[in-house]
Parts: C-alpha cells; sequence; structure tokens
C-alpha cells in the first residue's frame, strides 16, 4: 500500500464541491424531466425530486425563487428546471438548486390560469346562483382600473352617450406588475365598504397574457367573488378570458361592451317614457269613454230622459183602475135597477089598478068585502064599483047566476 | 332622482305598475285619475332627469381617514 494522505469527510465533501462549482456546465443548466416527491415546506422553500425513466436527481428552490412561480408544481408534472448544481457537504449529495421552472407543454402562465380555475370553481365560486343581478339605472358605478389607460375612456365615452345620468367614480389602481392584484382587490373591499356605488366595472385594455395577469390572480378573484355590490369584468379584447370574468357577475368582452351593459340606452328609455305616456292617456281616455258610455246608457233610460213619464204612467193606471172601479160599480148599479125594473113590471101587472085600467071594475060589498059571486049579493044591495079612475055606489037590479040565469 | 330618496328605477318601475293598472281599467275613477296624475308626473319626472342629466366623472381616493374623497377626474389620457 502506498503512502495516501487521510482527509476528513468535510474536507472531501467541500473538495467535491469545489469542484463542481468550478464546472461552467454545470453553474447553468436546463434539465427537463418529471417532479416527485414535491414538498413545499413553511420556510417557503420547495424540495422534490426530478426524474426521468432511469434516474433521479435531488433539487431545492428556495422561497425568494418558489414565490415568483405562477402555477403551483405537483409531483407528476412534467417540467423544465433551470439552475446549478452543487454539492450539499453536510449531507454528501449533489442537488439543483432551481431558479426557475415551467411546465412542460402548456406555458406556466397557462397552467396557474387552469389550476386556479379548477380551484375556485371547486369552491363554488363561478356558480351561476351566485351571480347577483345587475341594478338597471345604476346612478353611481365604480370603475377600478388605471386612470391612465383607454379602458376609462372607453367607459366614460359610452356611457356618456348612453346614459349620461349615471356618476362615474374612478378607483384608480395600477392594472399590472406585482402591485396590481393587491391595489385592485383593495379597491374592490374599499368600494364596498364605503358602498360608493351599486355597481362595480373592473378591467382594463387589452395586452399580451402577461399584462393582464393580475386579474387571474387568486385574491383578485377572491375580492370580486366577496363583493356585495355586482361586479362587470371588462378584461382586454373579445378572446381574452380571465379568472376575474368566472367570477364576476357579469363578463363583458371589452370596457367599451362593460359600459354597454352596465347602463341602458337613453334613447330607448326615452322611447319606454313617451310609450308609457301614450298607453297611460289611452287609458285614461278609454275609461273616461267606458265611465261615458255607461252614463249615457243610464242617462237614456225613458225614466231619466222624462221623468214626468213616470208619473204620466202613474196617471194612466190610475185612470185605468178608476175606469175599472167605475164600471164595476155602474155594473152593479144597472143590475139592481134592472131587478127594480122587472120587480115594478110584475108589481105592475099584479096590480089591480092595471086590471081596472082594462076596464075591469071591482065590486065591492057594504062591509066592504069583495064581491066574486053573484050568490053573494042580493037585488036591492048596495055595492060599491071601483073602476080605473074613481067609483060608482050602485044598486043590484037583478042576480044572473053562474049559469047565466036570472035568480 | 324624480323625487327625493326615489331612484330612477324606482321612478320607472312604479310607471309600469300605473299603466298595466290602468290598462285593466278596473279601477274606481277617482283612482284611475289619480294613478293618471302620478303617472303623467313620473313620466315627466324621469324625461327631466333625463334632459338634465349630464355626465359626472370623479376620481375617489381615500381621504386622511381613510374615508372616500372625490376629486374631480382630469384628463390622463394615454
Amino acid at each position: 500500500m502506498t503512502q495516501q494522505q487521510t482527509i476528513s469527510v468535510t474536507e472531501l465533501n467541500n473538495r467535491i464541491r469545489a469542484l463542481l462549482d468550478s464546472d461552467q456546465f454545470l453553474s447553468a443548466v436546463c434539465v427537463r424531466g418529471e417532479l416527485s416527491n414535491y414538498k413545499a415546506y413553511p420556510s417557503g422553500h420547495h424540495y422534490f425530486t426530478l426524474k426521468d425513466a432511469e434516474s433521479s436527481l435531488r433539487c431545492v428552490m428556495f422561497k425568494s425563487a418558489a414565490s415568483r412561480l405562477r402555477f403551483r408544481p405537483e409531483s407528476g408534472m412534467g417540467v423544465t428546471v433551470w439552475g446549478r448544481v452543487a454539492a450539499y457537504p453536510r449531507d454528501g449529495v449533489y442537488q439543483l438548486y432551481c431558479s426557475d421552472m415551467m411546465p412542460e407543454g402548456a406555458g406556466d402562465l397557462q397552467v396557474a390560469f387552469e389550476q386556479l380555475k379548477a380551484k375556485l370553481a371547486a369552491e363554488g365560486l363561478f356558480d351561476a346562483g351566485r351571480k347577483k343581478p345587475l341594478p338597471r339605472f345604476p346612478a353611481r358605478i365604480a370603475v377600478i382600473t388605471s386612470s391612465a389607460g383607454a379602458a376609462v375612456h372607453d367607459i366614460i365615452r359610452v356611457m356618456g352617450k348612453r346614459w349620461p345620468s349615471s356618476k362615474i367614480i374612478l378607483l384608480p389602481v395600477r392594472v399590472q406588475g406585482p402591485e396590481a392584484p393587491p391595489e385592485i382587490a383593495s379597491a374592490l373591499r374599499y368600494a364596498n365598504r364605503h358602498r360608493v356605488a351599486e355597481l362595480i366595472i373592473t378591467g382594463r385594455g387589452g395586452g399580451s397574457i402577461e399584462d393582464l395577469w393580475a386579474f387571474n390572480d387568486e385574491r383578485v378573484a377572491r375580492a370580486i367573488a366577496e363583493s356585495v355590490i355586482p361586479v362587470i369584468s371588462a378584461v382586454g379584447h373579445e378572446p381574452d378570458v380571465t379568472i376575474a370574468d368566472f367570477v364576476a357577475d357579469l363578463r363583458a368582452a371589452t370596457p367599451s361592451n362593460a359600459a354597454e351593459l352596465a347602463v341602458p340606452d337613453e334613447n330607448e328609455i326615452r322611447e319606454g317614457l313617451l310609450s308609457a305616456d301614450i298607453r297611460l292617456s289611452q287609458a285614461m281616455r278609454k275609461q273616461i269613454g267606458n265611465y261615458r258610455r255607461s252614463l249615457d246608457d243610464t242617462a237614456s233610460r225613458r225614466v231619466m230622459r222624462s221623468p214626468t213619464g213616470f208619473i204620466d204612467q202613474r196617471r194612466l193606471e190610475l185612470d185605468g183602475v178608476r175606469m175599472r172601479m167605475t164600471s164595476a160599480s155602474g155594473a152593479v148599479i144597472s143590475e139592481k135597477r134592472n131587478g127594480h125594473i122587472s120587480l115594478a113590471a110584475k108589481l105592475d101587472a099584479l096590480s089591480p089598478l092595471k086590471v081596472l085600467g082594462r076596464g075591469y071594475a071591482i065590486a065591492s060589498a057594504g062591509d066592504g068585502s069583495v064581491v066574486r059571486d053573484a050568490g053573494q049579493v042580493e037585488v036591492g044591495d048596495l055595492l060599491r064599483l071601483r073602476l080605473a079612475k074613481g067609483g060608482l055606489a050602485c044598486r043590484v037590479e037583478h042576480v044572473v047566476n053562474a049559469d047565466g040565469r036570472k035568480v | 332622482m324624480p323625487e327625493n330618496n326615489c331612484t330612477f328605477e324606482d321612478a320607472m318601475a312604479r310607471l309600469n305598475e300605473i299603466v298595466k293598472t290602468l290598462e285593466k281599467g278596473d279601477s274606481p275613477l277617482n283612482e284611475s285619475l289619480a294613478l293618471f296624475e302620478e303617472g303623467a308626473g313620473l313620466v315627466a319626472a324621469c324625461q327631466k332627469e333625463l334632459d338634465d342629466a349630464e355626465q359626472k366623472v370623479v376620481k375617489l381616493r381615500k381621504g386622511p381617514g381613510g374615508e372616500p374623497e372625490e376629486t374631480p377626474f382630469l384628463d390622463e389620457a394615454p
């Protein structure tokens, strides 16, 4: 055995570290692999293993780099990582110190977008039932956007044209850069706390996906979801869809479109007012017409037209009754009268005077008895003869019996 | 607003209600007349509000006490 120098573990590991550090290639590598055993520690550092079919590599991503990640790395995800390879003498291992990471295939922003979208959807933040109805005629509209951007001018222009009666309250915020999400979220909360408006529009004009990124931020999404005031999102151009659009109560394709959705068109409302005015008058005229017709109907009844007609009618009725009464009583009287006449006639017929009238005479004896039989008298008797008019006193000369023979 | 503490929205809603009631035509005449007068007043008030409306734009910033402070929005055109 040759004489060998004995060194400590530390000395060896340090030597290896120095060797790796001196390698230019290892100081900036770009490695593709699959994430496994991914752990984000409370310290903010991320630890994971990058592997392929045959090999694996220990990796660490410190908080400063990990906090810049816009997606959430997960085990099983194919990624490309950038970093430097260095030894870690304490454990006698080498590892990749990652400075950046990109998901494979889709861009990191795309992945972040899909991840946040899935997470918030699972929480129900996009549910149709959460959407608040928009006021039809908002008197005050808060606009949360940059005071220097095109968006605010588009909104002011369109609203001024459509519905100048509403007041626009601009809450100026930055709409891109790392400060944008907290500023937008805080403006949303501020508008709610002070109830500055009945409707909020938040958004910005078009730009790259990075420019629009603030509206894909979880803080902004949650502030929109928590807003009691209805929110219209208006980010970028028509094809740009952000997380804010999913959470908002209404998504506008552009800021100008948001203004169109927020307020009605004054011309349409004026037309509506005009038609309401016409309908009011028509309805009133119709009702008055109906009343007039019904009044006319009533007034044209005969009793109303000639009140004396009523009295006349009564008078006629009275006359009728009177006539019937008269004729009824007349009948009674004439009937009585007729009865009387016939009785009188009967009486008359029976009257001896009537008989006398025909030339008969009534003979009565001295004692007043009526002589009916010649046998009752003697010659020389005094008889009284009653004639129709006056009487005679006669002496019987002879008596003729019933046979016609002289006695 | 057409009347104090009455929003344009309230006014329009009331107006529509009045038109519908009148069109049904079954209210007593004196009520109908009152409704008609109210409706005509609302139409006039709404029209006046539209006529008088001019765009107001303000910028809102947090005041020293955290209370909102409105300042006129001056064009900061891009």
